[in-house]
């Protein structure tokens, strides 16, 4: 048998594999892996009682490389796999990850299913608006317009908001990161981890060889400020250098509007605040697209809420508090007649 | 029991039968089910052996007095062994004319009819095509038509009550069952107890359907009853001792699966999706949380399948049910259960397709979907059930292959099975074997995929056990550590040891056997599922007529018992009886090289035992 050793403190290496990672060099799942294993690190999270549930894409490779429980699953049914894990098993902390695809083409049904049904696992999409191991197909979530070898005039159809569907469908816990992010994306991991119920977290992630620079438009450098608001409960609507710009309800309208402050007399005390408990607020965020809005990441959206394998095993319990089921009993239930 | 004022007569002495086949048939509203299950109750407690089936509309609220709103309930009750819900009907009840003009070609040539009479209005005989009408014409002049304006008479049983026209009317099954109770000499007792205990919040109600039953009864022994009707005595039949039940397969089925998994020490998750005629099972094990089963109703056929699987994966037993259809829909599912070895079980209540195809009507055609249908080389156990209460051993049989041998295993059950019922000499779970899984714990030289020995099984680890964190995926894995492995020579050497694991648990199970008759001969008539009533009587029957037939009906359908091609080749012919069009011929025929002819049926309807009987002398009188 093996002796028991101290507890160790686990490292971010710690939560690493031996398997060799073969994502394309530059990809952006390379910084979200390293994000969510800084975050295991973080939370000292219990290897053994961690499990990652995948699809198929890119992103769901993503299991191979976590030293955790982990099942690479079949083409959008990682959060009905998932389900399943958790209805077996509710201790388990269970992690979903997949693509734009994976989980809101093939698998959009399942997702959706997931989030309204508050089953308690973090949902980590990662949206690159491309299909990728395919070779370059466009997505549900790309852009109108997009060429790629199944659209070569451009695509036709109108893209899904992954944080609009989320929040459509009845999501307690709705955020937002990218994968060049890393202390952001870890922070709002670290917020989805102690959220109990769906944590549908999207990650905006660089498709280095078939759709890159799709979010250079809110990702670079010289656009971050401008084009990013980082939302925080509680905190004034603010974004822009040093702060300059903010949010400001427009009633009449019921829309955002962003505004630059000491312009039109608008001063702090008319920037909205960051209600995460809102969910027409969230809503009105998710739907902020640049140029004309920043985009809106962070945690849009928190509520507590049961999980449903909670309330499965609730009824369960009730059921059993009347005293454990019986067998013979129940084989002998109803009329019953003896022969001699 | 409260007994309606009736002159006492001499009765007639009964005259005494073997067997006989009841069907009362009505609207959708006329409550010809619980008609027909409460006279089934009493035939089991005359002591009489009974086979049943019931037939109702696809349609939940078909318009009433419409041909295709008729609803039908049929039972065989006999001295002797029943095996089948009867080839022909010695009596036939009718609460309208779309009652009789949809199953008066089941009535045997000189068959009783009984007809109500007050049912057979202008309107209603419109609806059912009837131009005149057929009560008062010669068209049944080859039956024994019996007239009764049993709605007037049961308004009348129940004036006393209160009640409306309509609710009055609500009663007439139970004035039919009275008379037919009287017919074969029956007691009421039961059905009286079972109304009052159905209606214990309606006393008004109980009342006036005891009223209506009574009357009924009252009515056959007062009234001058025709000639034609007469009065029936089916003896006791020769049953073991014991406690029994009735059982319909959608019992025995969910009972079996709990059973198995108490034997297994396993919880059950339960995933399923609605569907015709699967949903029972959804149902019954819905009602087992305080043996804590899970169920999910899941969003789809697919989710079900994955959430089975899940829950396999996290130590569980995952099991999912569907029909042929939702079958198709899981397989996806089924393939990563099959590469990821974890074990899982899938019910098939099969009904007629393709795609819809007739929801509520039975087929055998998902034989090979069952053995064949996925992608890649794919090999799975597929177990059959053969009667209404096979079901229970078929699955606990199904959950010890599955956890054994960690794979997928395919339950194939029926339409017909599903619904219809027979009698159940109830079990005793302490008399089964257990076989506890035993989760591997130990992560000294642990390797995911590492086999055992005589199984082939890999080991089963559940999420949360210490040290011994590992993936598994649908990408092809390596022999012993499961990582992925895109080398050539591990494909064939997985996709080999595969198919060997399935193939070996051909030495766990039974040798077949011959169900009638002897090993070698002039014919064996094959079957499988719930054709086996029919051909077991059929053969039994042409046996005592001195002909050299046997029967051989198979439970295990893949991998086949190791002994069956021996024993097939030991007949001059082969005969396969399916309802499909030829899915055991083609496997026994591709397995064996035996020169199996079909017996092939597909309209919805359980084989006649006269078409087996006909089959059978077809090939053994020149």
């Amino acid at each position: 048998m093996n002796v028991q050793s101290p507890p160790e403190k686990l490292t971010a290496r710690d939560y690493a594999t031996d398997q060799e990672v073969r994502w394309c060099p530059g990809c952006g799942d390379y910084a979200i892996l390293k994000a969510v294993q800084n975050t295991l690190a973080e939370l000292q999270a219990d290897p053994k009682n961690t499990v990652f549930v995948s699809g198929i894409g890119c992103a769901a490779r993503f299991p191979y490389y976590m030293e955790t429980y982990g099942f690479h699953t079949i083409h959008g049914r990682s959060p009905a796999v998932a389900t399943g894990v958790k209805l077996a098993n509710p201790e388990l902390d269970v992690w979903v990850v997949g693509g734009d695809g994976d989980m809101l083409s093939i698998g959009g049904n399942h997702t959706m299913h997931a989030i309204r049904r508050n089953i308690d696992v973090q949902l980590l999409l990662f949206n690159n608006q491309i299909y990728g191991l395919t070779k370059g197909q466009y997505s549900p979530t790309s852009k109108i317009g997009t060429k790629s070898p199944s659209t070569p005039l451009g695509s036709i159809d109108n893209p899904v908001s992954a944080a609009q569907f989320a929040l459509g469908v009845g999501g307690t816990f709705i955020a937002r990161s990218t994968d060049i992010m890393q202390k952001h994306l870890s922070g709002v991991l670290l917020r989805a981890h102690g959220h109990r119920g769906t944590s549908f977290v999207e990650i905006f992630q660089n498709c280095i060889v078939y759709n890159d620079g799709v979010f250079k438009r809110f990702t670079e450098k010289s656009v971050q400020a401008e084009m990013q608001i980082h939302v925080e409960h509680g905190q004034p609507l603010l974004f822009g250098k040093d702060s300059s710009k903010g949010l400001i309800l427009n009633k009449d309208e019921m829309r955002l509007e962003a505004v630059t402050l000491g312009e039109n007399g608008i001063t702090e005390a008319d920037i909205a605040v960051h209600d995460e408990t809102n969910r027409a607020l969230a809503t009105m965020l998710a739907q902020m697209d640049p140029p004309t809005m920043p985009v809106a990441l962070g945690v849009l959206y928190c509520e507590a809420a049961p999980t449903y394998e909670a309330s499965v095993h609730a009824q369960i319990d009730h059921a059993r508090k009347g005293g454990e089921g019986d067998l013979t009993k129940l084989l002998h239930r109803g009329q019953t007649w003896t022969v001699e | 029991m409260s007994e309606a004022a009736v002159i006492e007569q001499p009765e007639e002495p009964r005259q005494e039968i073997e067997s006989a086949v009841v069907r009362f048939a009505g609207d959708s509203g006329d409550g010809m089910q619980l008609t027909g299950s409460q006279f089934t109750m009493t035939a089991a407690i005359s002591g009489n052996d009974l086979a049943t089936f019931p037939d109702f509309p696809a349609e939940i609220r078909a318009p009433a007095g419409t041909t295709f709103g008729v609803s039908a309930f049929q039972i065989n009750f006999g001295a002797r062994k029943i095996v089948t819900s009867g080839d022909q009907l010695d009596v036939l009840v009718v609460m309208n004319p779309a009652a009789l003009i949809t199953n008066l070609e089941d009535v045997k040539p000189g068959g009783i009819v009984i007809a109500d009479s007050g049912a057979f209005t202008d309107r209603n005989l419109a609806k059912a095509g009837y131009a005149e009408n057929p009560l008062d014409n010669d068209s049944l002049d080859g039956y024994r038509l019996v007239k009764i304006d049993m709605s007037r008479l049961t308004v009348e049983a129940v004036k006393e009550f209160g009640l409306s026209n309509k609710e009055a009317l609500r009663s007439k099954n139970m004035w039919a069952l009275g008379l037919v109770y009287w017919m074969y000499g029956r007691k009421r007792e039961a059905s009286v107890n079972w109304l009052k205990t159905k209606f214990a919040k309606n006393p008004d109600i109980a009342d006036a359907n005891i009223a209506a039953l009574n009357a009924g009864h009252a009515f056959g022994e007062t009234a001058e009853m025709p000639a034609e009707l007469g009065t029936y005595e089916v003896e006791q039949a020769t049953i073991a001792p014991g406690v029994y039940r009735t059982i319909t397969g959608a019992e025995s089925v969910s009972l079996g699966l709990l059973a198995g998994s108490q034997l297994a020490g396993l919880n059950i998750a339960f995933c399923s999706y609605p569907i015709t005629p699967a949903s029972a099972l959804l149902h019954q094990l819905a009602r087992m949380k305080d043996f804590g089963v899970v169920t999910f109703q899941a969003e789809d056929e697919i989710a079900a399948a994955a959430a089975a699987l899940g829950a396999s994966y996290a130590g569980s037993l995952g099991i999912t049910s569907s029909s042929g259809p939702g079958i198709a829909l899981k397989m996806e599912a089924i393939g990563l259960a099959i590469g990821t070895e974890l074990p899982m079980v899938i019910i098939n209540s099969q009904r007629a397709g393709p795609s819809t195809g007739l929801p509520t009507k039975t087929e055998q055609s998902d034989l090979y979907q069952a053995v064949f249908g996925r992608n890649a080389d794919a090999p799975l156990p597929v177990i059959s059930v053969s009667t209404p209460s096979d079901g229970y051993d078929v699955a606990i049989e199904a959950i010890r292959i599955a956890t054994k041998y960690m794979t997928p295993v395919m339950v194939l059950t029926d339409g017909y099975i599903t619904n219809a019922s027979e009698p159940w000499l109830i079990p005793d779970p302490s008399t089964y074997e257990r076989f506890d899984v035993k989760f591997r714990t130990d992560p000294e030289n642990f390797q995911p995929f590492m086999r055992d020995d005589t199984t082939l099984a890999r080991p089963w680890v559940k999420p949360g056990t210490p040290e011994m964190m590992h993936r598994i995926g649908g990408i092809e894995r390596s022999y012993d550590t499961g990582h992925i492995s895109y080398d050539p020579a591990n494909h064939q050497k997985m996709t080999d040891v595969r198919a060997a694991k399935i193939n070996g648990i051909a030495n766990d199970i039974p040798e077949q056997d011959v169900a009638v008759g002897a090993a070698g001969g002039k014919l064996a008539v094959v079957g499988w599922g719930s054709t086996y009533g029919p051909i077991n009587r059929a053969v039994s029957n042409l046996r005592e007529e001195g002909m050299d037939v046997s029967q051989i009906h198979l439970r295990y359908i893949w991998p086949l018992p190791r002994n069956l091609g021996d024993l097939l080749h030991s007949y001059d012919q082969v005969l396969v009886a399916e309802m499909n069009t030829g899915q055991l011929r083609t496997l026994l025929r591709s397995e064996y090289l035996v020169p199996a002819e079909g017996l092939n049926k597909v309209n919805g309807k359980p084989f006649l035992i006269a078409e087996i009987e006909d089959a059978i002398r077809a090939r053994l009188e020149n």
